[in-house]
C-alpha cells in the first residue's frame, strides 16, 4: 500500500478548476516531483494534502485512511505531514530555536527541557548549530528554508511537502538547501515537491509528475520523462524549461 | 590627489555640508522673525495688558501650582487603573469580533454593537450616562462613587477604540503565517495565541501609544460628575482668584507630560516605518 495516495482530487477556488481530477501514489520512501507552469496546481495540491485547503471531491489517502474526510479534524494529519514554504514563514518574533520547538510543545505537549537536545541536533545536523539562537531577520534566504525544514522535522512527520522551496532564493544558496533534501531521501523521508529545479528533480527523484491545468499529463521514473517525454504538452514545457 | 579631495571631504560630502549651513541659517533667520513679530504685535493689541493679568499672572501660577500638581495625582491614578483594564478589555472585544465557532456567534454580535455603540456615542455623554445613570439606581456607599462609575465610562469607550486599533494588528499579519502555524498541527487557538498576536500586538503598539496620550487628557472629563482631578481644581482656583492663570497652569502641566509620550510615539511610528520598508 502506498504511503500516499490522491485518488480524483479536484479543488475550485470559485469558477477555476486548480486540481482537476489528481491520481497520485507516493510510496514510503519516495521522493515524487510535481513539475510544471506556475498557476498548473501544483502548490494548491500540496496545501490540500495537509488540508490547508479543503478539497471539493476526491480522496486522500494517508496510509490507507481517507484524510480527505468532510469534518475530520485536520490538526492530527497535519501534525504528521510536514510542509515547507516558499517564502520561508518563519515567526519573526521568536529564535529559530524556538521556531522549532513551537509545535512539539504545544501539539504533542512535550516540555522545553524534554525537547531541547533533540532540536539541537537537527540544528547540528543540518550546519545551522550556530545559528540556533539568531532571530529569522539575522539570516540569510538560504539558512532561514533550512529552519523552516528543521522546524517541520521536529515534529517527526511521515511525509514532508515542499513548495517551491527554493525560488525565492538567490542562485548561490539553492545548493545548500537541496543538499538537505537530499540528506532526507537518504534517511528515507517520504517527500513531494513542487519545484523548478528541473536538473535536481531529474538527478534526485523517484518519479516526476508533469502538471497542466490542474491536471498530471504525465508521470513517471525521471529518466523516462525527461528522457523521452510521450506527450506533446510535456514535450514542449521541457523545451521551454531546459533551454 | 585630485583638488575635491583637498579637505579630506569628497565632492558629495562637501556639497551636503554647503548645504546643510545654508539650511540651518535660513531656518534661524525665519524663527527669528517671527517670535519678534509675535513679541512686538501681540502686546501692542487693545486687550494685552488684561489678558496677561488674567492668563499669565505670574503670583496666581507660583500659588496654585503645586496644589494643581496634587491635584494631577488623582488624573494619574485614575489613568493607572483605566489603561490596563482597556488594554485587556480591548484584547477581548477584538478576539470576540474575529470569534469563528458558530456557538460563539452571540459574541461576535455583542462585540460588533460594542464598538458601535461606544465609539459611536461622544466620551462625555458616555460619561454623564453611565457616572449619574448607575449610581441613579441606589447602589450603596462605595459602589455610588464617580471614580468607579466614571472610570467604567473611560473605559468602555477606549476599549472600543483599542480593539479595532488590535484587530487592524491582527489582519495585518501575513496570512502565510497563519498557514505556516497550522501546517505544523497548531489549532486555531494556539496560532492566534502563539503566533498572530504576539506580532499583531508588536505592530499596533505605537497606534495604542496615542491612546494612552489621548485617555490621560479624556480623565479631565470625570471632573463633570465629581471627581476633584485638575482641571476641576483649576477651576476652583479660577473662581478663588477671579484669574484664568490655574488653566494655564493645568495645560502646562499636562503639556509636561503628553509631549515627551507624543514624541516618543511618534519615535515608535517612525522606527515602524523603517523596519517594514
Amino acid at each position: 500500500m502506498a504511503k500516499l495516495s490522491l485518488r480524483g482530487v479536484v479543488k475550485k477556488f470559485g469558477d477555476n478548476t486548480v486540481c482537476d481530477g489528481i491520481d497520485l501514489d507516493v510510496e514510503e520512501g519516495q521522493m515524487v516531483c510535481l513539475i510544471g507552469a506556475s498557476g498548473a496546481g501544483k502548490s494548491t495540491l500540496l496545501r490540500c494534502i495537509n488540508l490547508l485547503e479543503a478539497v471539493e471531491d476526491g480522496e486522500i489517502f494517508l496510509d490507507g485512511e481517507d484524510i480527505a474526510e468532510p469534518g475530520l479534524n485536520p490538526q492530527g494529519v497535519r501534525a504528521r505531514i510536514g510542509m515547507v514554504f516558499q517564502s520561508f514563514n518563519l515567526f519573526p518574533h521568536m529564535t529559530a530555536l524556538e521556531n522549532a520547538m513551537l509545535a512539539p510543545r504545544r501539539v504533542h505537549g512535550r516540555s522545553k527541557a524534554d525537547l531541547v537536545g533533540e532540536v539541537e541536533e537537527l540544528f547540528k545536523r543540518f550546519g545551522l548549530a550556530d545559528r540556533m539562537h539568531n532571530y529569522p531577520d539575522q539570516l540569510s534566504g538560504g539558512q532561514q528554508q533550512r529552519v523552516a525544514i528543521i522546524r517541520a522535522l521536529a515534529m517527526r512527520p511521515e511525509v514532508m511537502l515542499f513548495d517551491e522551496i527554493t525560488s525565492a532564493l538567490d542562485p548561490q544558496l539553492v545548493g545548500e538547501v537541496l543538499d538537505v533534501l537530499l540528506m532526507l531521501k537518504q534517511q528515507g523521508m517520504t517527500m513531494v515537491l513542487a519545484t523548478h529545479e528541473m536538473g535536481f528533480a531529474r538527478q534526485a527523484a523517484d518519479k516526476v509528475c508533469f502538471l497542466k491545468d490542474g491536471k498530471i499529463i504525465e508521470q513517471g521514473p525521471p529518466e523516462l520523462l525527461f528522457g523521452s517525454p510521450q506527450r506533446d504538452e510535456t514535450k514542449a514545457f521541457l523545451a521551454r524549461a531546459l533551454k | 590627489m585630485t583638488p575635491t579631495k583637498a579637505a579630506g571631504m569628497t565632492r558629495r560630502e562637501r556639497y551636503e555640508a554647503q548645504q546643510r549651513k545654508r539650511s540651518l541659517i535660513i531656518a534661524a533667520t525665519s524663527t527669528v522673525v517671527v517670535v519678534a513679530c509675535l513679541m512686538i504685535f501681540v502686546p501692542m493689541s487693545p486687550g494685552w495688558e488684561k489678558v496677561q493679568r488674567s492668563f499669565f499672572n505670574g503670583g496666581v501660577l507660583a500659588d496654585t501650582f503645586p496644589k494643581l500638581l496634587d491635584a494631577f495625582k488623582v488624573n494619574v491614578m485614575i489613568f493607572a487603573w483605566s489603561a490596563p483594564a482597556i488594554a485587556i478589555l480591548g484584547l477581548l472585544v477584538a478576539l470576540a469580533r474575529d470569534a469563528k465557532s458558530p456557538a460563539l456567534f452571540p459574541l461576535r454580535i455583542f462585540g460588533a454593537a460594542f464598538t458601535d455603540v461606544f465609539r459611536g456615542v461622544p466620551v462625555i455623554l458616555t460619561v454623564y450616562l453611565i457616572g449619574f445613570g448607575i449610581p441613579g439606581l441606589g447602589l450603596p456607599r462605595p459602589w455610588n462613587s464617580p471614580y468607579i462609575w466614571g472610570s467604567l465610562a473611560l473605559i468602555l469607550t477606549y476599549s472600543a477604540y483599542v480593539a479595532e486599533i488590535f484587530r487592524a494588528g491582527i489582519d495585518s499579519v501575513h496570512q502565510s503565517q497563519r498557514s505556516a502555524a497550522l501546517s505544523l498541527g497548531l489549532t486555531e487557538r494556539q496560532v492566534m495565541r502563539d503566533v498572530v498576536l504576539p506580532q499583531a500586538i508588536r505592530n499596533v503598539v505605537p497606534s495604542q501609544m496615542n491612546m494612552l496620550i489621548a485617555l490621560q487628557k479624556d480623565v479631565s472629563l470625570l471632573s463633570f460628575i465629581g471627581p476633584v482631578e485638575i482641571f476641576r481644581q483649576a477651576g476652583v482656583f479660577k473662581s478663588l482668584t477671579a484669574n484664568f492663570t490655574p488653566y494655564v497652569g493645568a495645560a502646562i502641566i499636562f503639556l509636561i507630560v503628553t509631549i515627551p509620550a507624543t514624541r516618543y510615539a511618534d519615535y515608535l511610528m517612525a522606527k515602524q516605518m523603517r523596519d517594514r520598508s
